[in-house]
């Protein structure tokens, strides 16, 4: 008799991913439009920080991570202080730690949207008596679509099959932190390879349609970059 | 306090503007220079697009900016027409229309949307898409869209320029219409005599970031101390009414102050304002009234000035009863007539075209 499936490590991944990329899109949306948009030098070191989740081994990001919000580090005395307790091994980490880690998989494709749109739409929406605000919800979101349905798309997909980051500052707290790729892992150390098929088969069937909805027939690729 | 009155400075790399005009707050005043003479980039000053920190503009008693006031674009009333429609992609034609007409106070609104529509001929264009409009079509949509916040003025930037021939022909009744049926100042961007001899009232002439000059466009394209004045091209516009249709002759008699010339029959009825343009090179001059010539057209002037036009030229501004002309006649002849300002003379016109 097999043990009973266990179906939180997906219920956890799933809500961590979609808690992950709205907190992704409300960080992320502004900072793409400052990108986008700024002449400051600022730009340059700026962008190569929001890109570096995507050379860096996610063991370091969430090595460092660890250490900066661990109970001794800068972050962890600031939530201490503010009565967040510690981060770390918590729910509220494993969500710090995706954001950053898949930031730029949401940044970069809505820069490159605001990027595409040029001033002119911004301009002759101005005329038409829209403040900032305005051109910005009703001329360049818009405008944007494609860019945002790229980084959603991207931001929900690389939070889902993160790993390094995860397992370095969420560890593996069933319920709390145990997220899909980790229970895999799991799975695999107990030699309990049937398990580990369910869970890898469906994240291989998840990843394949994620991607097809992306490529798919028809569509052009939605993103330059990603 | 009604009109416009900018003074605008702006240094843009190697780039100087320094423009100054007042501009009556009635009809097309045409910013006309070469390209590369600031005409458009004065339009963005003056839209509070581009920022000339100093520069100073009051639109019909209201300070748009000066030395402590900036309004930003979007609480000026104005407005914009750019060169290329830029019309919003992900709205069709009516929800574009409506873009600026919904963020305006109702009490606001003076050209109502079905005016509007019907003013720019655009009522079958309105559930398409911007994308599936020719260019033409494009253009008379982003007029509409521009007159329905009800501007206290209207920013044209060169709205025809990037049109083909067809396209420009049929926008330019349009224009025409929107001319001479609303009371909105229009501000209009050209390097085209063409356009600025059919629609202009009134002229600002840019050359090289400066604005030179500015007067009511009949007055400024028979400035003898203007390059307008000279050339092949040179010619007077004047402003007549249709006064009598001669169905014997097929002729239509159309008068103004300095007189009445006779065009082959048109069709405007009686009454109507009808715009003509006589070439400095199509007038010649005589001392006395002949009967014993082809030619109907002959109008008593003054002369006012001479100038040298070429080593075999000169160029005459007459005055006909207030109203400037322009005569291109050889030296020689000049000599020979014992021509001087003071001078009564008679002006044969040879031909004339309608403009409007």
């Amino acid at each position: 008799m097999p043990p009973p499936f266990d179906f939180a490590p997906i219920w956890l991944t799933l809500r961590l991913a979609t808690v992950t990329t709205l907190l992704l899109l409300l960080v992320g949306t502004p900072l793409a439009w400052w990108l986008a948009r700024t002449r400051s030098w600022l730009k340059g070191p700026v962008g190569a920080a929001v890109a570096l989740p995507l050379v860096l081994p996610p063991t370091v990001l969430g090595f460092y991570l660890l250490v900066f919000l661990g109970p001794q580090g800068p972050g962890g005395q600031l939530t201490q202080a503010l009565g967040l307790g510690v981060l770390p091994f918590t729910f509220a980490g494993l969500v710090l730690g995706s954001t950053l880690y898949s930031l730029p998989f949401v940044v970069q494709p809505i820069q490159n949207a605001f990027e595409a749109l040029g001033e002119r739409p911004l301009e002759a929406a101005a005329t038409l008596r829209a403040g900032p605000w305005d051109r910005f919800f009703s001329v360049a979101v818009p405008l944007a679509r494609p860019g945002f349905l790229t980084a959603i798309v991207l931001g929900f997909a690389h939070t889902v099959g993160e790993f390094g980051v995860v397992l370095m500052i969420g560890g593996n707290i069933p319920g709390a932190t145990r997220v899909l790729s980790v229970a895999i892992y799991d799975h695999v150390e107990a030699m309990e390879y049937a398990q580990a098929h369910w869970l890898a088969g469906g994240m291989l069937a998840f990843s394949f349609l994620v991607l097809l909805a992306l490529y798919g027939p028809g569509k052009k690729i939605l993103g330059d970059k990603s | 306090m009604s009109g416009i009155s900018a003074r605008f400075a702006l240094a843009l790399g190697e780039f100087r503007l320094d423009a100054a005009f007042d501009a009556p707050a009635r009809g097309v005043t045409a910013l006309f220079g070469h390209s590369g003479s600031g005409k458009t980039t004065l339009l963005r000053c003056l839209a509070g697009l581009e920022r000339a920190p100093g520069s100073r503009l009051i639109v019909n008693g209201e300070i748009w900016q000066d030395e402590n006031t900036f309004l930003p674009v979007h609480r000026r009333r104005l407005g914009y027409v750019f060169q290329e429609a830029s019309l919003f992609p992900h709205l069709d034609v009516r929800r574009n229309l409506e873009f600026g007409w919904k963020r305006i106070p109702p009490a606001e609104r003076r050209v109502g949307f079905d005016r509007a529509v019907e003013l720019l001929g655009v009522g079958h264009l309105l559930e398409r898409n911007p994308a599936r409009l020719s260019g033409g079509e494009r253009q008379r949509v982003a007029i509409a869209r521009a007159l329905l916040v009800s501007p206290d003025l209207l920013l044209m930037d060169e709205p025809l320029a990037a049109l083909d021939l067809a396209s420009k022909a049929d926008i330019l009744p349009y224009l025409e219409r929107l001319h001479d049926d609303l009371s909105i100042p229009v501000l209009y961007v050209s390097h085209s005599p063409d356009e600025v001899a059919r629609l202009a009232d009134f002229m600002v002439l840019m050359e090289k970031g400066k604005s030179v000059a500015s007067g009511a466009l009949k007055d400024m394209l028979a400035r003898l101390d203007l390059p307008l004045a000279h050339g092949d091209e040179a010619g007077v516009v004047i402003d007549t009414v249709a006064a009598e249709h001669d169905e014997t002759y097929h002729l239509t008699r159309l008068e103004f102050a300095g007189g009445g010339i006779s065009v082959a029959r048109t069709p405007h009825p009686l009454g109507a304002r009808v715009r003509l343009r006589i070439h400095a090179r199509d007038v010649s001059l005589a001392l006395e009234r002949h009967g014993d010539t082809s030619i109907l057209n002959v109008l008593p002037a003054t002369v006012v000035e001479i100038a040298d036009e070429s080593p075999a030229q000169v160029m005459i501004r007459l005055d006909a009863a207030g109203v400037p002309l322009l005569a291109r006649i050889t030296r020689k002849s000049g000599a020979l007539l014992g021509l001087r300002p003071g001078m009564k003379v008679f002006a044969q016109v040879k031909s004339v075209a309608l403009l409007a």
